[in-house]
């Protein structure tokens, strides 16, 4: 039945059948592909994701998620993920009823960016905000490889907000995502904040009592960081590495272990004004004075401080940060944040609204009322409040 | 308590924290300070109790003092004043303690304290019988008195739980007001000597709310005994109010507790430690009723005076001065350390307050520390957001920095943006969520 699939693929025309096109495509895709059609099924595919129109496809999306994931499949076995980064980016836009929706296709992508390492092409996929999910496990796999794209890509709060989703969604159950996000989370706060911050009340009771028993390790590690002593830490770092190592993460915790210094540090500017390196290199636990000056050195490269060194005398004076909030490309910034915040917010009353009118949610609340006053009326319509 | 004592100059035990500027200056007063800079004059001090405070104390030095000859000194009050009283386990006690250096009188005379342990089971008979024989007539009056007497002689036997135990026994037979202060005095008593420092803060509000007006000298004591609590509880704000609000009505009538002028030392350091400059002010140098305690330690009150008028190295050199006769006090010993460092503090901070810029030579210099362990305190203010100020570390100079407004509301704004589109986008997310579980479930459901 293969062979009739392809033979009548041919005869097709993606674009304007798409949707008969998808139909014989997953179908095609159903069963084992061999290895020297896997090529020109590639090929196909590609041009059918392209070509083919989006109402269409949109009729029936299973198959399209199907024929989509089979793609997947191929690209992974064949390890030319590369290949297929392109081509699910536009899938997802043409399946996406906004932009605003998850689909299932998202983690897919997002997982061949991780393995081709094309980390840029994510990012227009990962700054679209998500407010609409289809499976919420593809929410948890999504949220976890992006934050995995953001740190490679160092940009640690949007990581950290991604992770956070994952670690404070509801479930009812613990899943291996989760337990998984949470210890990249605690690496990532470490790294960005300095510490960990505990649970906020929405998270959900399963992940507040079970995380912390998966995650020892980490734990132990964020508290030696508190302590702010390098050589607590690298103790702890070592007692623990092949755990981190299994875990894949040790290059996470080679950072935290490098953020540690850049913390004195910043810490320093808060007191000193100017400050010898020697003096630098003590209260950092730094073995030299030349150490110390590379690390601020490359802090100051990286904009984390604002300082300026004299070899001479062999002092750091430390500066205030020279921004005005004067210039214009601030003024915008503000501006567009205040849209920006704006859309939310009203986006934020009409959703409530919308729960105000739904039918479940009133039947609720009249059922707890407990008299019917007159100033108890307000403008609900008298059908609601039946129960 | 009056007396003129030549002390031993200069301090014994601990060291000084702090290098001195200059010798302990003040005994040439001929003062009445027997906590004062000079060694300790053991006898003077224990005059000033009397009761178990008395002994507990001398056994405190005792233990604490390092030093045989002020030891031994207290070991013999201790063991008169034992055997003035009944309780055979604290004169086995100092007995054993003193192991014989004393001569032939303080030894263990074993003699006296089986008779002592004898009469006492024949007197605890006798009042248990008395007791119930009140009981069975029902006469409220009797039974309080019974159980009264029998606290007071717990008490006189060192038994602190039975007496406590008894002495709160009372409290459902006592009928007028004067009863209930009593059976609130005798539990403070008690448990001040037990270390249960709830129970006197309880007892001290329920014998304040006695509805007849209570006289001065209750008064004072309940006020002294709140002190205690706040100040084994480490809220010295608060103790020190207690203190200060302490009339001069006082004066030896509490002796079994405290002395006047332990009023006025922990008073005085509590407030150094703790008030703002118009508080200590208004509170402890414009208040003349407090100026009567402060006459006793004359060096307490120098130091306040010098802490208002910015004379520092005088101010830290009293402390250190009474330092090690503090360190004796069964009260105060825990909470020196850190009074101590709060008061450093507080002078660091008030030095600094008024200047844009401060050399820290000079600074060192005033308070006779060096400029490296100046800059360490400094520093750790600085973080602790006591001191609003950066330091120069190549010219040594500290400037202070006045946060630019503006620039710190701009960055909070656009913190709390983001903060806010942040938690917002979450909360849609996750509402979006729980709606999908929640038509999940109504959908299985159906």
């Amino acid at each position: 039945s293969q062979a009739l699939a392809s033979c009548l693929l041919e005869q097709l025309d993606p674009s304007k059948h798409s949707l008969g096109y998808l139909y014989l495509l997953e179908a095609y895709s159903s069963g084992p592909i061999l290895r020297e059609q896997a090529s020109g099924y590639l090929l196909t595919v590609v041009e059918f994701i392209n070509s083919c129109s989006a109402e269409q496809i949109r009729l029936t999306p299973d198959k399209f998620v199907s024929v989509c994931k089979s793609f997947k499949d191929q690209v992974m076995q064949l390890q030319v993920a590369i290949q297929g980064v392109a081509p699910l980016r536009t899938a997802i836009r043409k399946l996406q009823t906004s932009s605003e929706h998850l689909t299932t296709l998202h983690p897919d992508f997002l997982l061949l960016c991780l393995l081709s390492k094309c980390y840029k092409a994510a990012l227009s996929i990962l700054d679209d905000d998500i407010f609409e999910v289809d499976q919420p496990r593809d929410l948890f796999l999504y949220c976890y490889y992006g934050g995995m794209i953001n740190i490679g890509l160092k940009r640690f709060h949007k990581a950290l907000e991604c992770l956070h989703n994952v670690v404070t969604a509801p479930m009812t159950a613990l899943n291996a995502i989760a337990v998984e996000a949470f210890k990249k989370y605690i690496l990532v706060s470490l790294i960005h904040n300095g510490q960990v911050p505990s649970f906020p009340k929405y998270t959900s009771a399963t992940a507040q009592r079970n995380l912390k028993n998966y995650t020892q390790p980490y734990i132990d590690l964020a508290n030696c960081y508190v302590t702010g002593k390098f050589s607590e830490l690298e103790t702890s770092i070592q007692t623990n590495i092949e755990k981190f190592q299994a875990d894949n993460n040790l290059g996470l915790v080679k950072q935290v272990l490098s953020s540690l210094y850049k913390r004195n540090i910043q810490r320093l500017t808060q007191t000193y004004l100017t400050l010898s390196l020697q003096d630098i290199a003590g209260a950092v636990q730094l073995k030299t004075p030349r150490e110390a000056e590379m690390h601020v050195l490359r802090m100051i490269q990286d904009g984390e401080i604002f300082a300026t060194i004299n070899q001479k005398d062999g002092m750091v004076s430390f500066h205030e940060d020279p921004e005005q909030y004067k210039t214009c490309e601030m003024i915008e910034h503000i501006d567009s944040s205040i849209q920006r915040l704006m859309g939310l917010s009203k986006k934020l009353s009409s959703i409530d609204e919308h729960i105000s009118c739904d039918p479940a949610y009133l039947t609720k609340i009249s059922r707890e009322r407990q008299r019917f006053d007159f100033d108890d009326f307000d403008s609900v319509p008298h059908k609601f409040l039946q129960t | 308590m009056d007396g003129d004592e030549e002390g031993v100059v200069g301090p014994m035990g601990d060291e000084a924290m702090f290098p001195n500027g200059g010798g302990d200056g003040q005994q040439q007063r001929g003062s009445k300070a027997v906590m004062g800079g000079e060694q300790m004059d053991v006898e003077a001090y224990a005059s000033l109790y009397t009761g178990r405070t008395k002994v507990t104390r001398l056994l405190f030095i005792a233990d604490r003092c390092g030093n045989e000859g002020m030891q031994l000194e207290a070991l013999r009050l201790a063991y008169d004043e034992i055997k003035k009283g009944e309780d055979s386990q604290l004169y086995r006690e100092a007995a054993s303690k003193i192991a014989g250096r004393l001569g032939p009188q303080y030894t263990l005379d074993q003699a006296w304290a089986d008779s002592i342990d004898r009469r006492a089971e024949q007197r605890k008979d006798k009042l248990e019988n008395e007791l119930s024989g009140y009981k069975t007539n029902l006469i409220k009056e009797s039974i309080r008195m019974g159980y009264n007497d029998l606290g007071d002689f717990y008490y006189a036997h060192g038994q602190l739980g039975d007496a406590f135990k008894n002495y709160v026994r009372t409290r459902d037979y006592c009928t007028t007001s004067k009863h209930i202060i009593q059976m609130c005095l005798n539990v403070i008593l008690v448990s001040i000597e037990l270390g249960q420092f709830m129970h006197v803060s309880n007892y001290v509000s329920k014998a304040e709310q006695t509805p007849d007006t209570l006289d001065p000298v209750t008064v004072a004591k309940l006020r002294c005994a709140a002190g205690l609590a706040y100040l084994e509880a480490k809220k010295y704000k608060l103790a020190a109010r207690k203190f200060l609000e302490t009339g001069p009505e006082l004066g030896n009538n509490y002796a079994e507790v405290i002395a006047p002028q332990d009023v006025a030392t922990y008073g005085g350091l509590c407030a150094l430690s703790s008030f703002d400059r118009t508080e200590l002010k208004n509170k402890v140098i414009d208040n003349i009723n407090f100026r009567n305690f402060l006459e006793l330690v004359p060096e307490v009150r120098e130091l306040i005076h010098d802490f208002y008028a910015s004379r520092y190295a005088s101010c830290l050199e009293y402390l250190e001065n009474l330092k090690p006769n503090l360190l004796l006090d069964i009260h105060l010993h825990d909470h020196v350390e850190t009074l101590y460092t709060q008061i450093r503090h507080k002078a660091i901070i008030q030095y600094t307050h008024p200047f844009i810029s401060v050399d820290l030579h000079t600074m060192a210099d005033a308070f006779k520390t060096g400029v490296a362990g100046l800059e360490k305190e400094l520093e750790a203010l600085i973080t602790d957001n006591q001191i609003q100020a950066r330091i120069d570390s190549h010219n040594k100079i500290l400037y202070a920095r006045h946060a630019d407004q503006r620039n710190a509301t701009f960055q909070r704004v656009l913190q709390t943006g983001v903060e806010f589109e942040r938690d917002a986008r979450a909360m849609l997310l996750r509402a979006n969520l729980i709606k999908h579980e929640y038509n999940q479930r109504a959908a299985r459901k159906i």
